[in-house]
């Protein structure tokens, strides 16, 4: 019986071993998550996910090395682990800094347009921050010197029909990537007499804009 | 090249293609015995004398520096290979022969830390480094850039790809084109066809009717292949 109930148990984790090995490990993902981040002229929706288990990787992984620190575990093998958390660590840091930076750069722009949902609440707080700071910092050292008219935050001129003092991320821009799977034609615009076909594991040169869809659901990725 | 310096255009510092590339599996043989590590990045090991085990490269090289492993260079790396895929490179004066996507950080990482762990390894850094070189001469100049393998065969087909990019080109397919290469080519590709992309906008040519300032520029034109099909 015990022998049975060993060979279930065996079969059934080498099944879920082998599940396991087919899926991202969260390394992956937020890697995934850095890179289209770094190279995309606009902010993408926040991984919400990918960052709560990295951190709670991350969080288990100190103590980890904490305790094998203590008991004395040899140097080696702490020093490995040390660098196995130091690399996860970068690339959570490098992540959210460079959402960050984007931030810093558009905050007018996100903050009022939908791209204002893609950001985690954090970022939220600190994008409003940003923005009141840069404004009371205009106002006062330039603005309010102005002459009347020419004393908008947003506006060159009291004349200007919209906002054209808000910098905004070039969506024309050129971005390089690869698709995953075999995404099958795809229309670069929507006048649709152009025409790609992605096939999977080729590099390709687009217009961010046309496949800014296809980069928002996962199916290509930014390299 | 041309537009290096505009810190928005090179999203990625060549530290972080290389950070990139030191998560590619690549196999060692340890020289002492170690339990399983059990990184946030996946599990390695166990480890034992003499038997093989596939590890990130970032790890080879911890394992290699301490003197605990020898490193397997992979099968890509071999002179035979390096030979016949350089031999298609030359032949193919469109295409680029399919090489790992991280092969430029991988050499170079494995030439500075696990030299003796290749064979041929002068052969293959000929190969790699400067097959334009006749190997004697080369030998001596063994220090020579990995990037002139890319300056001189692979660089000069992004360059004839260069010459067939106009104002209607919308898409460029560089098929097997490597991180690395990607990463220096791109401030030069991407302010070239953005180049393109706005003289060619309507926005560029006057429209005395057009009231609106903003309308959307329809983009057609025909793709260029940087190989043939």
């Amino acid at each position: 019986m015990a022998s049975a109930s060993d060979e279930g148990l065996g079969f059934g984790s080498e099944d879920i071993d082998a599940l396991i090995s087919a899926l991202p490990t969260e390394v992956e993902l937020l890697k995934r998550a850095w890179r289209n981040e770094k190279a995309s002229p606009e902010i993408l929706q926040f991984q919400d996910d990918v960052v709560r288990n990295a951190r709670v990787q991350i969080q288990n992984m100190e103590h980890t090395v904490e305790a094998y620190a203590g008991n004395g575990q040899d140097a080696l093998t702490v020093s490995l682990y040390q660098m196995d958390l130091d690399r996860t660590e970068f690339l959570l840091r490098s992540y959210l800094r460079t959402r960050l930076q984007k931030i810093e750069k558009y905050m007018i722009h996100i903050s009022k347009t939908e791209l204002w949902n893609r950001l985690s609440k954090p970022e939220q707080e600190f994008a409003k921050r940003c923005k009141e700071n840069m404004e009371n910092h205009l106002k006062q050292s330039v603005l309010s010197r102005l002459p009347f008219g020419y004393q908008d935050f947003l506006k060159q001129s009291i004349s200007s029909e919209e906002d054209d003092m808000v910098p905004e991320p070039q969506l024309d821009t050129f971005v390089f990537c690869k698709s995953k799977g075999s995404v099958g034609s795809f229309q670069l615009d929507a006048v649709g007499d152009e025409v790609v076909d992605l096939i999977a594991d080729d590099l390709y040169v687009l217009r961010y804009k046309s496949i800014k869809p296809l980069v928002e659901t996962g199916q290509i990725d930014l390299v | 090249m041309a537009g290096q310096s505009d810190p928005h255009l090179s999203i990625f510092s060549a530290a972080e293609v290389e950070f990139l590339a030191e998560d590619e599996l690549v196999e060692i043989i340890p020289n002492m015995s170690m339990d399983s590590l059990n990184f946030i990045c996946g599990d390695f090991g166990p480890f034992y004398p003499h038997i093989p085990t596939e590890v990130p490269i970032w790890l080879a090289m911890a394992l290699k520096k301490r003197g605990k492993c020898a490193i397997r260079p992979p099968s890509w790396m071999s002179l035979e290979n390096l030979t016949q895929v350089l031999e298609l490179e030359r032949d193919s004066p469109r295409e680029f022969q399919p090489l790992p996507f991280h092969y430029v950080e991988i050499s170079r990482l494995l030439f500075d830390h696990a030299r003796e762990d290749i064979p041929d390894v002068h052969m293959v850094i000929v190969a790699i480094v400067c097959p334009d070189f006749p190997p004697r001469l080369a030998f001596q100049k063994l220090v020579l850039d990995i990037e002139h393998f890319n300056r001189d065969v692979r660089f000069h087909k992004v360059e004839s790809g260069f010459e067939t990019i106009g104002s209607r080109t919308h898409a460029v397919k560089l098929k097997n084109l490597s991180a690395m290469e990607v990463n220096i080519v791109r401030p030069f590709f991407v302010r070239a066809l953005q180049a393109f992309y706005k003289h060619d906008s309507p926005q560029m040519i006057p429209q005395p009717d057009t009231a609106s300032r903003r309308t959307d520029t329809g983009d057609r034109g025909p793709r260029r292949d940087l190989r043939p099909r």
